[in-house]
């Protein structure tokens, strides 16, 4: 593309850091050991390996021990769900939220099939979880409960501290998907009595194909994947060390950034939704403006709708996703707007702009200009909602 | 991303004849909000019944817009006759073809027209009251009449297909089995056409034992042993399979449920898609 790109899909994927990049060069070619092997070439691989580990563990305030590589977030999420299971057999009730990302969702649809009877808690108007429900459903039977971290269309963050900590005084355990949490809001392994928690690299400026499985120590979980002693036998299949090397240094630099992100990427954040809110015909912003992701905003745009819109962004360089039928591939659209509750000529009309500390605020006029024309271009073929642009 | 086409792109770009006919001869609406998409078409039609206008607004995707640009640019210049045998298919050759999963788009710009059609010859069009009895569809409120007209023309045989250009059955699946009656009522008036139909593969007895059996042992046991329980085969009849289930499966209340949602299910997927499992208790 020669044009310039303002890329604010941040939530799908990220730019690998070019810091991250340089970090994993060496590891494709001089120092290609595997780091399980006895001999010198291999050996000197394992100490790199290992501050990696650290790197992660430190972004969690969790044990190195605690860090299990996996190949991407989904694994993680399935290895989680799959291996607590497995370890305790006789329990067969589970719990998850109705706006889990389609990793775990997909998942437990699954298990609901396979003799598993599976509760799901509702959320309200603004997205946030109904804690007296999870209350409610927590019963002796419950062998386990999802819950992710920060919903990845409207970036809304659940209370994990008091949700595990209700879900541990039950006897059950917890994990939670933090795949968009991970970098973007403080994660404490120590403070948080979380069981197992999953990472994805490409999330947080790491490459696609490297993910992370915090296991607690002392949790029982049975491996997903079996083979050799890697991981202390609790993943096999041999390291993937230039990606390990790569999110080590990814964390490191979330880890650095962090305050930057919370302060800097939230400040364009609101810009762009002030900006829009204010000047556009009809936009309203989805989920808890309180406890939200600093670089997420999902807007909607009455009576146009969002494929309509990403395209016309697409056309002038600006990448962004929506929650519209029309984009999701199937025919429904976004399973979490609906299950807020929000009308239908608001979620087709849905645009997620999610932010890195890449993004400029320069970037951020532009979507401004170019999203205030293309409203007003769709609103003019729509045959919805006519008077109320005559009236704007 | 959806592939479209050059065309697909510059109709959705460049939309010819958006806007309004305050004084239309003729209005013919299709779609809705809830789904998705909507279309408004407006007509100006002269006393020899020459369409001379059409506008349309749409709400709606990509190759929704495309869709209603391409509808206008075939019709403007004929006669209403003509217009009438124009369908979805003649709206997906003018723009070089759609994405599968986008041909509902184009049966929507065909049911605009033909609503349009009804509109300027007087017909009232169809109440909300009439539409409800013919609804096969609940998600997407599409009728049985929508459902013919689109496998008829198209020459659709896949329940699939079906959703991907009414959207039929793509929202909670509970009517696929009317549209199947629906497409196979469509080939039996084909039938001198003679359309293959799916050939089901007869089983002998003997065979359906040991797939059965094969079935039992790699998916069903492993399950119900992981409760305490086990199944064991009683008796075939043509189709109808009895079972008794043991241990702790012949007491548990939600017996008849892991039955029929559980061991009837495989047994359909991986021996004969017209079995029914009964229990016998022992």
């Amino acid at each position: 593309m020669s044009q310039n790109v303002v890329y604010t899909d941040n939530n799908a994927t990220t730019m690998v850091a070019p810091e991250v990049v340089e970090a994993m060069m060496p590891f494709f070619s001089q120092l290609y050991g595997n780091a399980s092997s006895m001999h010198f070439f291999g050996g000197q691989i394992k100490k790199h390996v290992d501050e990696a580990r650290a790197k992660v563990a430190a972004l969690l305030n969790a044990d190195p021990t605690e860090i299990i590589f996996t190949s991407c977030g989904t694994e993680s999420d399935n290895a989680a769900i799959r291996g607590i299971l497995a370890a305790q057999p006789e329990k067969r009730h589970i719990i998850t939220s109705r706006v889990e990302h389609p990793a775990v969702k997909n998942m437990f649809q699954h298990l609901g099939k396979n003799g598993y009877r599976v509760s799901e808690i509702s959320v309200d108007r603004l997205g946030r979880i109904d804690l007296d429900e999870l209350r409610e459903k927590l019963d002796h039977e419950t062998a386990l409960v999802s819950i992710m971290w920060a919903n990845n269309e409207t970036g809304v963050i659940f209370p994990i501290q008091e949700i595990a900590e209700l879900v541990k005084s039950r006897g059950a355990a917890f994990h939670t998907d933090a795949v968009q949490a991970a970098g973007k809001v403080g994660i404490d392994m120590k403070k948080t009595p979380v069981d197992l928690l999953s990472v994805s690299g490409h999330k947080l400026h790491a490459p696609k194909g490297i993910g992370v499985l915090y296991l607690r120590k002392g949790v029982h979980c049975v491996p997903f994947i079996m083979g050799g002693h890697q991981e202390n036998g609790r993943r096999a299949g041999t390291e993937n060390v230039p990606y390990i090397i790569g999110l080590g240094r990814a964390c490191e630099l979330a880890h650095q950034f962090m305050s930057v992100e919370q302060r800097e990427v939230a400040r364009l954040r609101d810009l762009l939704e002030n900006e829009l809110t204010e000047k556009a015909i009809d936009a309203t912003v989805n989920g808890d403006i309180e406890h939200r992701l600093p670089n997420t905003t999902n807007i909607s745009f009455k009576y146009i709708e969002g494929e309509s819109i990403l395209m016309l962004l697409s056309e002038v360089g600006i990448a962004a996703s929506s929650g519209s039928a029309c984009t999701s591939g199937s025919l429904e659209p976004s399973h979490v707007l609906r299950a807020m509750g929000i009308p239908f000529t608001r979620v087709h009309g849905s645009v997620r702009f999610s932010l890195s500390r890449y993004n400029t605020e320069q970037d951020i006029h532009c979507i401004v200009k170019h999203m205030l024309r293309i409203e007003k271009r769709l609103r003019d073929i729509s045959p919805f909602g006519r008077d109320e642009i005559h009236a704007h | 991303m959806w592939d479209y086409n050059e065309k697909v792109k510059e109709h959705f770009l460049n939309p010819r004849n958006v806007g309004e006919i305050k004084d239309a001869d003729a209005v013919g609406e299709a779609g809705s909000l809830a789904c998705g998409d909507q279309l408004k078409l407006m007509l100006k039609v002269d006393d020899k019944g020459i369409i001379t206008d059409a506008k349309f607004q749409t709400f709606g995707c990509g190759s929704a817009i495309a869709s209603a640009s391409a509808l206008t640019e075939l019709i403007i210049g004929k006669s209403m006759d003509e217009v009438a045998k124009i369908s979805n298919k003649d709206i997906v050759d003018y723009l070089g073809g759609l994405p599968v999963e986008k041909m509902h788009c184009s049966v929507m710009g065909h049911e605009a027209l033909e609503a349009a059609v009804n509109n300027y010859y007087g017909e009232s069009p169809e109440t909300l009251e009439d539409k409800k009895k013919h609804v096969v569809c609940e998600c997407f409120g599409v009728t049985d009449q929508e459902i013919i007209s689109v496998v008829r023309d198209n020459k659709l045989l896949t329940v699939e297909d079906v959703t991907h250009y009414t959207k039929a059955g793509g929202g909670c699946m509970s009517c696929h089995d009317k549209i199947r009656a629906l497409i196979e009522k469509v080939a039996g008036e084909a039938e001198k056409a003679a359309l293959p139909k799916p050939e089901t593969k007869k089983l002998t007895n003997l065979q359906k034992v040991k797939l059965i059996e094969e079935t039992f042992e790699k998916e069903i046991r492993p399950m119900l042993r992981a409760d305490g329980g086990d199944i064991e085969l009683i008796d075939i009849e043509g189709s109808r399979v009895t079972v008794s289930l043991r241990g702790m499966c012949s007491s548990c209340t939600s017996a008849s449920f892991t039955l029929k949602k559980y061991i009837e299910p495989k047994l359909r997927e991986f021996v004969s898609d017209d079995i029914t499992v009964e229990e016998v208790k022992p």
